[in-house]
């Protein structure tokens, strides 16, 4: 530790901290644009100079190691005038057009420029003036407006791993860029958004929307992944403008993936407003009186085993419990939420969890990737895989397909033979103290999957990934709600039928919460199908009763991502028309067939839920497990030999809402050459 | 003045065979394998008493330097870098080394990357020096055949392997971090410190960086003995150093001097005195264009050393002496160094990247004289927001000339605008 003093407070911090670490220990606030918390240090904007004692020059707090007894100021005449002078070259040669700039009101240098701006320009020249190239469909750039601090440079090179901005030309005439115009490729482009101080680089869907201030910021989680970003949703009226990241260290840093951040126009097309009943083979607006009346009917003297119930992608685990309660209360096990068929094992939690958590792969010092592409499945996910990489202590290997990860690994080959085989990758894991195993859905989802979860978990025990301290097996989620629905228990009971057994007239009366990524013409011609979701997808277009429902950011909700980690969002905007909270529409005609489920309020249901599993009460918590318990998932068969096949091909569309947003298709025909498919 | 005895460069106008035979002939490489059996600390205390300082321009003791290098590596590799990216204005000493005298270069580098522990040097030469490239590559090579580089280098037991490394031609690669950046294959970009080159230089290895005429000085002052070097020169300034003469004088020459030399002998013994006589002398900038011009009064009196050049708030840089007689016109030159500034600023971090612009258009209304006499202290003001506010030098050596012009000539930047508007006077109407 390292004493010194800041405007005469002394604080005490670790060695190799920089300047303006201590002095943010002491509470001083400096000014900064280039530097950044999570980016390498540039040192370039020169605002966050300031006198350290026995120095002759102010000093960049920034890249400025801290010494024993070191004398810091910040507020002296010396710093004034030097951040004064930085501030009034920063914007000699900007725009000032901040009443036409989306930045306006969240700009850093508009905040800096009330503290060390002057009132009057000195500069009589003509400005530079810079062209906007097309970084393709989310990020608008106004390079007029760039300060060069590169933090975009350094975030695309360091965190997204693909290294496609620099600075071209030099002194005045330096720009930005992509040298030839190209859209940006990484999937969490958004964060440099987030990351330009100024406004040369803002998102082009919001362009021109709203102001900060005048929007309402509600809390929420994200689901377009199972990572369970944590994510701010900013709303204007009914109407949800845009979604930002919040900072959680344990799970999304600060960063979002794309979807996550622009899919939100999806929200607004193609909603599911009013209830809707099949009549004559055609579908009808209908009231939701209507509409109950036709399910009752449907389900009055039917056997419990008749019905079933399958969960979609982005439920919250609230919805899923009151249909649980419901089928249950009509005699019916036949419940499931693994839509897609992955041979997931519910019988103990760690077979499905991604037991090292997160920021444990920060730790891990081998990693073997099978059947999963993370940077598509989950991008924040995998620049977390990519900052432990970049470290040098963690080789990766990968078996399935052969992607671009955005870090280097060993492709040891696409399918079970190799699992078995390994290679070279064999000594590694055995040399590693900490390795871990990343199972992707791709390796779960066909006919073999429980033989490969099976031999992926005994991988994870003869290389010794299971430990008292550790615990290296992962399964990598792409469903936002599917450890929640496991964690409830929405699978089927002994003997009741999973969706396969649903499929082909299994059951008469077929109820869909959400779900539309399974193949729905599989549904015998006979059964009756009741969707209950928020976009008029797959699964809406099969209904003979549609019920609308909430999308997440119109109900509170919780939602355990891939780790087991339980969170909450909260209500940004009220659904539209005439669709509610899905637990209400259960509630409500769970009480109209005669089974009215046991809770009147949201927090009543809640109660239930942590009842059922104290899990979902931990909020925001993880239970890191330990590995002690060897015996794996039981599995009759052996693998097979087909290929694994990843389960993300196409990032920007992968569920309802990203399927009908107009950005996500723009983001498609930029990157992948191909028009969007059509839903139907 | 110095003997002819004393000089460290008996070829510097290459009137002798510049290839090894030429150079053994002049003493090169006279008894290296003993010079490097001494061992080396005792090779770094023997820089050390010699007094060498560096002769890029900062003038930071050489011995010292040499000393921060790890003595133990902790399994990095150890690098010598020689800068040999001589683009300052007026500057032209490395280039007459390189050409006439490269194997002292040669030498020298094996003498130094044995003192600090590298087994590997690089020679970053300016791109610009493509025949200097040519020679010194030959020489390089002549030297591999005669055993004097490579494995067991000069029979020393120590392996030295040297490189040239061609620049692209960028100012700002001359710049110790900057060109290590370049030298990894990155933008030229002047890097933060710490850390300093000697804990994280090329490849984020320990290195030391010096300039052509430092290293090439090293192996003369070994064989002749510190107590030569450190009479040479005054106390705190010794030896002898190249002087490159330029400007409005009669014969503009590479002079090699003691260190000291009064400026007003430096130009009228070796250059030929000023175009017009010492009178006819308006102006002279003492070390290359990035600092401070001299005026006359200062130039009569003047010795040219790192320590008396301070004093007078200038410096002796790389020794570039820019002489500038009464047909001058000292505002354009100025004007004209603060073009190539801006030209040549990197654009790394705020000040200088948006400063050096700045200032160049400024001085353009000074030369025209249709600046306002106000924005003479704004432009003062500019310098001064610059200077000290940067990563590397550069911010500085863009702000000292247009110090140096205001401090020296202020009063004839004055008259110019005072002319300018006299000119252009609207008449006022007769109500």
């Amino acid at each position: 530790m390292a004493k010194v003093t800041v405007d005469g407070i002394e604080v005490e911090v670790a060695n190799g901290s920089s300047v303006l670490q201590a002095c943010e220990a002491a509470g001083k606030e400096i000014p900064r644009f280039c530097y950044h918390e999570r980016l390498s240090i540039a040192g370039n904007c020169r605002m966050c100079l300031v006198e350290v004692e026995k120095m002759p020059k102010p000093v960049a707090s920034c890249g400025q190691p801290v010494g024993d007894g070191m004398v810091i100021k910040t507020d002296t005449e010396m710093v004034r005038k030097a951040r004064r002078g930085v501030m009034e070259f920063l914007l000699i040669n900007h725009p000032l057009d901040c009443p036409i700039c989306d930045q306006g009101g969240e700009c850093d240098l508009q905040d800096e420029a009330v503290g060390y701006g002057r009132g009057y320009s000195r500069y009589d020249e003509n400005k530079r003036s810079v062209g906007a190239p097309d970084w393709g469909p989310l990020v608008k750039t106004t390079m007029t407006r760039c300060i060069h601090c590169t933090r975009c440079i350094r975030f695309s090179t360091e965190v997204a791993g693909v290294p496609e901005l620099g600075a071209t030309a030099r002194g005045e005439s330096m720009q930005v860029g992509t040298y030839v115009e190209k859209a940006l490729s990484s999937e969490l482009s958004g964060n440099l958004v987030d990351l330009c101080p100024v406004g040369a680089l803002t998102s082009k869907p919001y362009a021109y929307t709203a102001r900060s201030w005048e929007l309402r910021k509600t809390d929420s989680v994200d689901v377009f992944d199972a990572v369970g970003a944590n994510i701010r949703v900013d709303a204007r009226g009914a109407e949800v403008l845009r979604i930002l990241p919040r900072v959680n260290d344990a799970v999304n840093e600060e960063w979002l993936g794309d979807k996550s951040r622009f899919a939100v126009d999806g929200l607004k097309r193609r909603r599911l407003d009013r209830p809707w009943i099949r009549e004559n083979g055609k579908l009808r607006p209908a009231s939701w009186e209507e509409a109950f009346a036709v399910i009752a009917d449907r389900l009055k003297n039917l056997p419990g085993e008749r019905i079933g119930a399958i969960a979609g992608d982005q439920c919250d685990a609230e919805s899923m419990l009151a249909l649980k309660d419901m089928m249950n209360a009509l005699g019916s096990m036949n419940i499931d939420c693994r839509q897609d068929g992955a041979a997931l094992d519910a019988s103990r939690r760690e077979f499905y969890l991604f037991n090292t958590t997160i920021a444990g792969i920060e730790e891990a010092d081998a990693l073997l990737i099978i059947g999963s592409n993370p940077r598509r499945e989950a991008p924040v996910l995998n620049a977390r895989i990519r900052k432990r990489w970049m470290t040098g202590q963690m080789p990766v290997a990968l078996v399935g397909e052969h992607v671009d990860l955005t870090y280097g690994f060993e492709y040891l080959g696409a399918g079970p033979e190799s699992l078995k085989a390994l290679g070279g990758f064999a000594e590694t894991l055995q040399a590693a103290k900490k390795p871990m195993i990343i199972l992707g859905q791709g390796a779960l989802k066909r006919e073999d999957g429980a033989a490969v979860l099976a031999a992926a978990w005994s991988l994870a025990v003869q290389f010794n990934m299971l430990n008292a301290d550790w615990h290296g097996f992962n399964v990598l989620h792409t469903a936002a709600a599917r450890v929640g629905a496991l964690d409830l228990g929405f699978v089927p009971g002994p003997g009741s039928k999973n969706v396969a057994g649903m499929m082909a007239g299994g059951v008469d009366v077929l109820w869909l919460l959400a779900a539309d990524e399974f193949e729905t013409s599989k549904i015998g011609a006979e059964t009756f199908v009741i969707y209950q979701g928020h976009h008029g997808d797959a699964g809406a277009t099969r209904a003979d009763v549609i019920l609308p429902g909430a999308a997440y950011t119109e109900k509170p909700g919780t939602y355990v991502n891939t780790e087991g980690r339980a969170q909450m969002g909260f209500m940004a905007v009220s659904p539209p028309g005439d669709a509610r909270e899905d637990w209400r529409i259960l509630r409500a005609i769970s009480a109209y067939i005669g089974y009215a489920l046991p809770y009147d309020h949201f927090a009543e249901l809640q109660a239930r839920l942590v009842k059922l599993n104290p899990i979902f009460g931990e909020l925001g918590e993880v239970r890191r497990m330990a590995g002690t318990n060897l015996a794996g998932p039981n599995s009759a068969a052996p693998m097979g030999s087909a290929p694994f096949v990843n389960v993300v091909h196409n990032y920007y569309q992968t569920d309802p809402i990203s399927r009908v947003s107009p950005t996500m298709a723009a983001c498609v025909a930029a990157h992948y050459g191909f028009q969007a498919e059509a839903a139907e | 003045m110095l003997n002819d005895k004393d000089r460290i460069y008996q070829n510097l106008y290459g009137l002798q065979d510049w290839a090894l035979a030429g150079a053994k002939a002049r003493g090169d490489w006279d008894g290296i394998t003993e010079i490097l059996a001494r061992g080396r600390d005792a090779i770094i205390e023997e820089v050390k008493t010699s007094g060498m300082r560096g002769r890029g321009g900062a003038g930071f003791p050489t011995g010292m330097k040499w000393s921060f290098m790890p003595k133990q590596s902790d399994g990095r590799p150890s690098y010598l870098v020689v800068n040999a990216d001589e683009s300052e204005p007026g500057t032209c000493k490395d280039r007459d080394i390189i050409r006439n005298e490269p194997h002292k270069l040669i030498e020298g580098c094996l003498i130094a990357g044995f003192a600090m522990g590298a087994n590997t040097g690089y020679i970053y030469i300016r791109g610009e020096y493509y025949n200097e490239a040519v020679r010194l590559n030959a020489a390089i090579a002549q030297a591999y055949e005669a055993g004097l580089l490579g494995k067991n280098a000069a029979g020393s037991g120590f392996d030295f392997d040297l490189h040239v490394h061609r620049g692209a031609g960028a100012y700002i690669c001359g710049e110790e971090s900057a060109l290590l950046e370049s030298l990894e294959g990155k933008k030229g970009m002047p890097r933060m410190k710490p850390p300093f080159p000697a804990a994280m230089g090329v490849y984020g290895c320990p290195t030391t960086v010096n300039n052509v005429e430092t290293i090439a000085g090293i192996p003369t002052i070994l064989r002749r003995g510190a107590p030569w070097f450190a009479a040479l020169g005054r106390p705190k300034n010794s030896g002898t150093k190249i002087f490159c003469i330029s400007g409005h004088v009669n014969n503009p020459c590479n002079v090699e001097e003691e260190l000291g030399v009064p400026l007003k002998d430096l130009i009228e013994k070796h250059a030929g005195g000023v175009r017009g006589g010492w009178d006819n002398l308006q102006a002279v900038i003492p070390g290359g264009a990035s600092m401070p011009i001299l005026g006359k009064e200062t130039c009569d009196t003047i010795l040219m050393d790192f320590d008396s050049l301070k004093d007078v708030r200038s410096g002796l840089g790389s020794g570039a002496v820019i002489v500038m007689d009464k047909s001058a016109d000292v505002i354009k030159a100025i004007w004209r160094l603060s073009k190539f500034f801006k030209h040549e600023s990197c654009g790394q971090c705020t000040p200088c990247r948006e400063g050096t612009g700045w200032m160049m258009r400024m001085m353009q209304r000074m030369v025209d004289g249709t600046a306002e006499l106000s924005e003479i202290d704004l432009l003062e003001t500019v310098t001064r927001q610059i200077e000290g506010h940067t990563i590397c030098a550069f911010g500085d050596a863009a702000a000292w000339p247009i110090q140096g012009l205001l401090r020296a000539f202020r009063p004839l930047v004055e008259q110019r605008i005072l002319d300018y508007q006299k000119r252009n006077a609207t008449p006022m109407a007769a109500e």
